[in-house]
């Protein structure tokens, strides 16, 4: 069952037709809050919020290519226990993936939570989105999505979308409540809502639209740019995996690597309530590092970076779902997305699984069988 | 690479396979002193970053044995270690750690001659493979 609601866009203004679509839902009964993207008065900055009260929708944004984190934690965190009133989460795709992982970890729950899923036109990294909207002002979403909209892959000025986004096959939001649809439309006349669920079919309902049915351009677009973007994810991965291909390479990869791990605390799916690195686990003995050096005459410090990236790629791999946060933290510029996820297609191609696809699908390290998997035994 | 010796470092389970060792001893067989062995209480209490550092610190190649599946003593020990060693298969090779050198078998507690066997061949292997490179390089 999905239901389609289409949405007048006036005076070209789509923004103006989403805060108002927003303010009749927020006015529902049963809505505690909406969760969204706005512009904060400081800077030019994007940020997730909280809203409670409709007068506060004046500077929401979810179609800015301003992605500086994913938001997944937050909504955990707004979730994991009961608050008696229903919050809707507006949402990227890779960010409802995400939070998938955490409820199927039990650190999120879906039972107060409307997930609304924009159709995802790709962000910027945090450093091009600052001189991207230093350079273009008030203008520059409008400028972003028309770009995009039109076919022009978001490459303004020099400024190209962040590789995250380029190589990502889920520009659809696949398992949310409520879609916003944007893809093979032209939001400057109209915008279409779709329901994916009883819930969202709830929300609708009580909302007073007339239902119509999803445009069929839509699903070519999707189709389309699905597979452009697979081809690049396949160029990605073939160049990434021979510039990591050995110890040697992949030194050399995360050679500008200080151990800060803001990765880590970036990643919507490094799951740890307390990460290993940051215990006492490994504040070492000083002779402990006296003798270690001893043992080739030198020791890189801080130790364990290597040891730290595959232990994390172990961690989360089958969680990650591709949202180039990991990239977007990094002091150092370390392409970590690249790496991270082209480790994880291959962990998630060996279980047969698939981040964030289904609330049903168990994490593959969180269940096992008698009779599986015979041939990890049996390696010659 | 004649004279290369493997270190294989051997993660062991104190019900079957460290049983094993033991018997192997007892019974006087001979196996390559090539292995360190590391008694654990069961395959599955051993986390994949014991595998990673271990590699890493320039051990030629890791074992993890324990129990058969159905005997392990822990009930399914055995079977969450190998879906652990199964997702290192799957990320450590595009780093050079070939599969061969993370190594999961199962042996009983009777089977001291097959632990035996297991590991001479398990080191035959591994020469062939050569040393590990983490062993030659600076590794940060
Ligand atoms: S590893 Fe990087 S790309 Fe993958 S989920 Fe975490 S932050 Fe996102
Ligand atoms: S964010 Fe960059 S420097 Fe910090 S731990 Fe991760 S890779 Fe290393
Ligand atoms: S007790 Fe031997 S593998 Fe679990």
């Amino acid at each position: 069952m999905s239901n389609t609601i289409k949405i007048e866009v006036k005076d070209q203004n789509p923004l103006t037709a989403l805060k108002d679509f927003f303010g009749s839902l927020l006015n529902l009964q049963d809505i505690g809050a909406l969760f969204i993207s706005q512009h904060l008065p400081m800077k030019s900055v994007v940020m997730p919020t909280l809203i409670t009260d409709s007068d506060h929708l004046q500077r929401i944004d979810p179609l800015a290519p301003a992605f500086p984190l994913n938001g997944a934690k937050l909504v955990a965190r707004l979730t994991h226990k009961s608050i008696g009133k229903k919050v809707a989460a507006v949402l990227r795709p890779c960010e409802i993936r995400a939070f998938i992982e955490l409820v199927k970890l039990k650190q999120g729950r879906l039972e107060e939570l409307i997930i609304i899923g924009v159709d995802c036109l790709g962000a910027y990294n945090n450093e091009d989105y600052k001189s991207f909207v230093d350079k273009n002002g008030p203008e520059s979403t409008r400028l972003f999505y028309q770009n995009i909209l039109d076919g022009k892959k978001g490459l303004i000025d020099g400024i190209d979308l962040a590789p995250a986004c380029k190589a990502c096959e889920h520009p659809v939001p696949e398992t949310a409540d409520i879609i916003i649809a944007l893809w093979g439309i032209d939001i400057n006349k109209e915008l279409f809502v779709i329901t994916q669920s009883p819930k969202g079919d709830d929300i609708i309902d009580k909302l007073n639209f007339n239902k119509t049915d999803e445009p069929a351009t839509r699903l070519e677009a999707v189709t389309s740019l699905k597979a452009d973007k697979i081809a690049w994810r396949d160029k990605m991965f073939a160049q990434i995996d021979e510039e990591t291909n050995s110890i040697e390479k992949l030194t050399k990869y995360l050679a500008g690597c200080v151990n800060c791990y803001n990765c880590r605390v970036a990643c919507p799916v490094c799951y740890c309530k307390e990460c290993v690195f940051v215990t006492d686990v490994f504040n070492h003995e000083p002779f402990q590092y006296l003798k270690w050096a001893d043992r080739k005459g030198i020791l890189k410090m801080p130790t364990d970076t290597i040891f730290f990236h595959i232990t994390r790629m172990a961690h989360i791999s089958l969680a990650c779902v591709g949202c180039g946060q990991c990239s977007n933290a990094c002091p150092n510029n370390i392409p970590l997305t690249e790496l991270f996820r082209s480790a994880a297609f291959r962990a998630q191609k060996a279980f047969d699984y698939e981040a964030g696809r289904d609330f049903a699908e168990s994490p593959p390290l969180a269940v096992f069988h008698e009779d599986e998997f015979s041939e990890v035994t049996s390696v010659k | 690479m004649e004279d290369f010796e493997p270190i294989i470092i051997a993660f062991v389970c104190n019900w079957c396979t460290y049983t094993a060792a033991d018997l192997a001893g007892t019974s006087r067989l001979k196996y390559p002193a090539n292995v360190r062995l590391i008694r654990v209480m069961c395959t599955g209490m051993v986390d994949p970053k014991y595998i990673i550092k271990t590699l890493l610190e320039g051990a030629d190649a890791v074992l993890i044995s324990g129990c058969h599946p159905g005997d392990c003593h822990y009930i399914n020990g055995n079977y969450k270690a190998r879906r652990r060693i199964k997702l290192l298969h799957a990320l450590l090779p595009q780093f050079g750690f070939e599969r061969e050198r993370v190594k999961l078998t199962w042996i009983g507690a009777s089977d001291g001659i097959e632990f035996a066997e297991t590991i001479a061949e398990m080191v035959k292997e591994i020469k062939m493979l050569g040393p590990v490179k983490t062993k030659l390089k600076m590794v940060i």
